[in-house]
């Protein structure tokens, strides 16, 4: 099985994206799927052997609630910046320091911050594990230090241990 | 009746997007630096694979998806481009 | 147009108020491009369109397709998925472009390194 299917979850995504793209399930267009799906699995193999475990999928799942909820809100927050509803305001940088340190889950981190509107993800140190973050509309830094600490990191380091 | 509906609906999502296009085209005429001008460009290209989708459901056939999908593709590639070209570029100097 | 004529207006309101949602969005994003000060600024913008906007306006398409032929069409979600996949990271590499170009040019405006500035020099006197 490890030798057929190194990487299940990116084989999976191949596929769906094939039958996707192909718009049928029609077993022609299903059986060539399968073949880019396992080729795929054995080129990534081939490249690096580091295997993506997602360790407590509900965790995972209401991570991804939590964030598209969030998204939603910031839209209409940064919406209502640009259209002038808030007088005062002031966006400036802040540093936040993480004890997450495994490379895909600080990858999933960035994407969570950079995704939604607000918050832009600018540097990382890791030597130290220091994060550079803009935002846009900066109340108070504490708050967002802890939101990003408790709502986002927290979780993603019992999904990426 | 519905006819109508997705007629109008539809007009004004493309003049939306089209303005959207403008603001987006602007900053990258304007600048006023480099940066900023990558950051429009990323913006026009989604603000016209959005256009195309509209396109598509006026006509509703399947072919503007398409091209949708490789303007989101090329957007990606060439706003990346440019981004390693701003660091390495400037580092030369 | 004609091909609208046999939609029946419980799909045909439902999409043309995600497509104008979508639209609507996607202008305040980009008019944001325009009037926000700084570039850091400017960076938050596009993300509206990115996110929301992409989102009703793909919404709007996959239940007009759907419907129309009378099939499930979702393979709007590739397109989906590409830009939320892409756009943190090209948003990620101009934003450090930008930054570095920043204090090459020796700007106050922008923070020396992610460290704060007391660790930073903490971290200088001990070694």
């Amino acid at each position: 099985m490890r030798m057929l299917l190194p990487h299940p979850l990116l084989s999976l995504s191949l596929f769906v994206l094939w039958l996707l793209l192909n718009q049928t399930v029609a077993p022609g267009p299903a059986l060539l799927g399968l073949a880019v799906a396992l080729i795929g699995g054995w080129m990534l193999k081939r490249i690096r052997s580091a295997r993506l475990r997602v360790r407590r999928p509900l965790v995972a799942l209401r991570l991804a609630g939590v964030v598209a909820v969030d998204i939603l809100r910031s839209n209409i927050g940064v919406a209502q910046v640009i259209m002038g509803r808030r007088k005062k305001r002031h966006s400036g940088f802040i540093h936040i320091p993480l004890s997450l340190r495994d490379p895909r889950g600080l990858a999933a981190l960035a994407v969570i911050l950079t995704a939604t509107p607000g918050t832009a993800w600018v540097e990382y140190d890791p030597e130290e594990g220091w994060l550079l973050l803009h935002i846009l509309d900066l109340v108070d830094e504490e708050e967002w230090v802890r939101t990003v600490k408790h709502r986002y990191e927290q979780p993603l380091m019992e999904i990426f241990p | 009746m519905s006819q109508t509906l997705l007629h109008w609906s539809l007009l004004a999502a493309q003049l939306m997007l089209g303005l959207a296009f403008l603001c987006a085209s602007w900053r990258v005429a304007r600048g006023p630096r480099a940066q900023d001008r990558v950051v429009g460009l990323d913006t026009l290209y989604v603000n016209g694979m959005l256009l195309l989708l509209t396109f598509g459901i006026r006509s509703g056939t399947d072919i503007y998806f398409e091209i949708a999908l490789v303007i989101a593709l090329l957007g990606f590639v060439s706003t990346a481009a440019l981004a390693k070209f701003l660091m390495r570029g400037e580092v030369i100097e | 147009m004609n091909h609208a004529a046999e939609l029946p207006l419980l799909v045909a309101v439902p999409v043309a108020v995600l497509l104008l949602v979508g639209a609507a969005l996607a202008l305040t994003g980009s008019i944001g491009l325009l009037k926000l000060r700084s570039f850091y600024e400017r960076l938050h913008a596009p993300t509206i369109g990115t996110s929301c906007g992409m989102s009703c306006i793909l919404l709007a398409s996959m239940l007009f397709f759907s419907v129309l032929q009378s099939r499930l069409v979702v393979h709007e979600i590739l397109i989906g998925f590409l830009l939320i996949v892409t756009t943190p990271v090209t948003l990620m590499l101009v934003g450090r472009a930008a930054l570095h170009r920043d204090r090459l040019e020796g700007s106050h405006k922008v923070p020396p390194s992610a460290r704060p500035e007391d660790h930073a020099a903490a971290a200088q006197s001990d070694g």
